[in-house]
């Protein structure tokens, strides 16, 4: 046991402390002053001596926000965008990682290298080739072109995660049912999905992230207003008028909610999704 | 079972991994292999994707890149942003996770200013870049604070002067990035036994000495492998840039990406663009490989 509560050891721990202080206002302040600046006035926001907590408390920026259909329109499209990419990505990915986790067959170590090494190329490399692409499709400035990209952005770690949850489950389950002459196929829905469950929340809790936050190709493959996700419309706020700072920040409040409703719902499936792939 | 019977499903159990992975491996051969050559075919095109019938222009594009100044200060400016961040997000990453594993703090308070200090990484970037916008403001809080503290004599326009943007971008993604290596850190600090402490306990090591010898060892192999795609992932930033400074003042914080973006969609130069796009491809490709090696490895 390590002798406590001498003089030395005191100063020790309060110095820790203070330590655990300054490191709790430099990781919360920022996100501190966006929460307070967006219940403020636009003229507040500027105040001097700048006002801590919001002198005239208003939600006029929200209201402003709320009220206008053209804004709510942003929020649809990235719910549904990141909605219909979560679940194409999930079915996909589950299909791929039954396929890995459960056969041995030709070319397995190397399309697993390839997989590994998909989730590093970078997004300005594919940006280009891409708008080429949708442009001579015909599907520029829609919600396919948009799901599409996001695919193969998402599906390369949604795999990795997915065959590393199924290679955790006992593999004696999905033989009882082929001992009992049903196929793969009847092992995956019957016996794999149910006991999966966490592994499929955290891939889709990873999927829907990065979806959400995505900014490059929403920004270059669509171009009415009507299409533009949430990420986009908070950049628009900013050269519009002359900064509405208060609405960019009630806005940016709004565009984070999903994300802090995540993680403090599901911390645990929040964490294994975003540390799997470099912890691995 | 029937002999033929038994082929017949040895034969569905050779065909069976690949039908389940088909739908994967066409979505990424079709939009992630496919572009990467079509990319690397437009670099050595004249006016690609703008042109039906491009013709052949050979080396031309990447000869023009090499020859622009501009490419060389993103390049530099590129290395001087991911080398900081990675440096300070591994150093801030790693204090706040020593802190939080030291039992001189009560339970508690561990478990609530874990969830706080994890903050900076649940916001977009594109809002991280708004929030320091705002912060950095000339008329914000943070020069206001360092006028009254008498630590800077005059407003500093942080995002706008050429002196300190790429110092303030580089700042602000610091502060975004450092939560992955402080949870994969705490992850780490919990798996290594306690009997190597115990056992430097009984041979009367200090505590700096426990940490050089005991738990930073015990901890390179997480620190490697988040360092390597921490470097990765930060070289290809984009939105925080092209928000706070769109890569200006006068290029100031140009970086690869806003570079080859701005010469794609603001010059409408898609052959140079791509040329400049393998260009980032093949740095990525090498770290990758570089990674993939590292992780067999261990």
């Amino acid at each position: 046991m390590r002798k406590r509560h001498t003089p030395k050891d005191r100063l020790i721990t309060a110095a820790l402390h203070v330590a655990l202080a300054a490191g709790l206002f430099f990781a919360a302040f920022p996100i501190y002053w966006m929460l307070s600046s967006s219940f403020k006035s636009n003229t507040e926001i500027f105040a001097l001596p700048p006002t801590v907590l919001p002198k005239a408390f208003t939600l006029e920026a929200y209201a402003a926000i709320l009220g206008d259909p053209v804004k709510l329109r942003f929020f649809f499209n990235s719910y549904f965008v990141a909605g219909a990419v979560t679940v194409l990505t999930v079915l996909i990915a589950l299909l791929a990682a039954y396929g890995f986790s459960r056969f041995n067959f030709r070319g397995k170590g190397s399309l697993n290298t390839l997989i590994i090494s998909t989730q590093t190329i970078p997004p300005i490399t594919l940006l280009i080739p891409f708008f080429g692409l949708v442009v001579s499709y015909g599907i520029f400035d829609t919600y396919v072109a948009l799901i599409l990209t996001y695919l193969v952005f998402t599906l390369p770690y949604a795999i990795l995660l997915m065959t590393g949850y199924l290679n955790t489950l006992p593999r004696d389950l999905d033989e009882a049912v082929a001992v009992d002459g049903g196929t793969s196929w009847t092992a995956l829905w019957r016996v794999i999905v149910p006991i999966s469950l966490p592994g499929i929340v955290a891939t889709s809790v990873y999927t829907f992230l990065l979806c959400w936050n995505e900014f490059l190709f929403a920004l270059t493959l669509t171009k009415s207003t009507s299409m533009r996700t949430v990420p986009i419309g908070i950049q628009m706020l900013m050269g519009q008028h002359a900064f509405e700072w208060n609405q960019m920040m009630a806005m940016s409040v709004l565009g984070s909610l999903p994300l802090l409703v995540i993680y403090l719902v599901a911390q645990r499936f929040f964490l294994a999704g975003m540390t799997a792939g470099s912890v691995k | 079972m029937t002999r033929q019977k038994r082929s017949h499903h040895k034969l569905k159990r050779a065909i069976a991994p690949y039908l389940y992975l088909s739908p994967a491996l066409l979505i990424i051969g079709l939009l992630m292999l496919l572009p990467m050559v079509t990319v690397i075919g437009y670099s050595f095109q004249n006016s690609a994707v703008l042109r039906r019938d491009p013709s052949f222009a050979g080396l031309k594009h990447y000869q023009a890149i090499f020859a622009d100044p501009v490419f060389w200060a993103s390049l530099w400016h590129t290395l001087y942003f991911t080398c900081m961040s990675v440096v300070f997000h591994m150093t801030i990453g790693m204090v706040f996770a020593l802190m939080l594993n030291s039992d001189r703090i009560n339970p508690t308070l561990r478990n609530i200013l874990r969830v706080l200090y994890i903050l900076p990484w649940l916001f977009t970037a594109v809002i991280i870049a708004v929030i320091w916008r705002l912060l950095l403001e000339p008329n914000g809080v943070v020069n206001s604070v360092l006028m009254q503290m008498g630590i800077i004599g005059s407003k500093v326009e942080w995002f706008s002067s050429t002196a300190t943007a790429l110092h303030a971008v580089t700042f602000a993604n610091i502060w975004a990035g450092y939560p992955l290596f402080m949870v994969s850190l705490l992850a780490g600090l919990q798996g290594i036994p306690k009997d190597f402490y115990e056992a430097a306990d009984i041979d009367g090591a200090k505590a700096y000495q426990k940490l050089i010898f005991i738990t930073i060892p015990q901890l390179m192999p997480i620190i490697i492998s988040i360092s390597l795609l921490d470097f990765i992932w930060t070289m290809q930033v984009f939105p925080l840039i092209w928000i706070t400074t769109g890569g200006g003042p006068i290029y100031s914080t140009e970086v690869l990406s806003t570079y080859t973006y701005k010469l794609a969609f603001s010059s409408y130069n898609l052959s140079q663009a791509s040329a400049s796009a393998v260009v980032i491809l093949l740095i990525s490709l090498g770290l990758t490989l570089f990674y993939i090696r590292y992780q067999k490895a261990r």
